[in-house]
């Protein structure tokens, strides 16, 4: 999984940004491997590896951090409920979307939102695309990966994952 | 006279291309289109803002070394240069004439705080929000 993605091709680059473009525009959707691959243009095996090069997570990670930042803009910005926020935002449990929550943001929906409402935002002329850029949370490693290390209380460097 | 910006540049994998995407597709028009050797200096202007100059550049020498310029093709390629924002009068009606022209659109028009909103990229992969005027 080593090589520098300044030696990417810019035309694959250029399919592969159309793939990630597709997932932030209906993130809530599913999108195994495969869809993602024929927007691109490439096979599976190819489109997974060329993306986490390009953009540095595999796709799904990508897919999952969008997720929860759709999540918390709606937490942040509407009164819907979280179970309504869940499944808007493409998860089929509403204990996989509190859990992976979690995972990412170090909190609950409900303690975020609480907490996004108490502090005053100063986003309002800035426009809406670059306001949720701004609020994209990290999610460096896997899910998986983030509760082990939670659990053993250390910062081990990143885990190989399987894309 | 007005100070100001007068260009601020765009790098495209293309400058045919780009100059056709501009031009026919977004409506702007040719400002100055120079060739110097290896190097071409071409703006294009939006017809409503004769004071502005959008330069489309490729990256590339005697400008760029040959890997600075491959760095910089596949920034771009990836998405990562700085959003740029058009504002329209009618979004979505700038939004459907551009859908037909084959304009590839990352969002439809939205509407939110108080206006309408789109998102397209050009040929290359520079990203634009396309905004509706607030009136």
């Amino acid at each position: 999984m080593s090589g520098d993605p300044a030696t990417q091709d810019p035309d694959l680059l250029r399919r592969l940004l159309r793939a990630k473009d597709r997932m932030d525009a209906a993130s809530h959707e599913e999108w195994p491997v495969g869809r993602l691959a024929q927007v691109s243009g490439v096979s599976e095996a190819h489109f997974a590896r060329s993306f986490k090069q390009a953009f540095g997570v595999p796709p799904h990670r990508y897919l999952l951090t969008r997720r929860i930042e759709r999540a918390m803009a709606l937490l942040r910005e509407t009164d819907l409920s979280i179970t309504d926020i869940a499944f808007d935002t493409g998860w089929a449990s509403l204990g996989t979307f509190g859990r992976t929550f979690r995972d990412i943001t170090g909190d609950s929906p409900s303690a975020i939102r609480m907490r996004q409402r108490a502090t005053p935002h100063e986003l309002g002329r800035v426009p809406v695309c670059i306001v949720s850029a701004a609020h994209r949370p990290g999610l460096m490693t896997a899910v998986s990966e983030k509760r082990r290390q939670t659990t053993r209380g250390t910062n081990g460097s990143e885990q190989q994952e399987i894309p | 006279m007005i100070q100001g910006v007068e260009v601020a540049g765009l790098y495209v994998r293309d400058q045919d291309e780009a100059l056709a995407f501009y031009v026919e597709k977004l409506g702007f028009r040719v400002h100055t289109d120079v060739v110097n050797g290896d190097y071409r200096w071409l703006t294009v202007q939006h017809p409503d803002q004769p004071s502005f100059q959008l330069g489309l550049f490729t990256p590339g020498p005697p400008v760029l070394d040959a890997a600075t310029a491959q760095a910089v093709r596949a920034i771009v390629a990836k998405g990562a240069m700085p959003p740029l924002v058009l504002t329209v009068s009618d979004c979505r009606a700038a939004h459907a004439r551009m859908l037909a022209l084959g304009v590839e659109f990352t969002q439809a028009p939205v509407d939110r705080y108080g206006t309408v909103d789109a998102g397209f990229r050009d040929p290359s992969g520079n990203g634009w929000k396309m905004i509706q005027a607030r009136r």
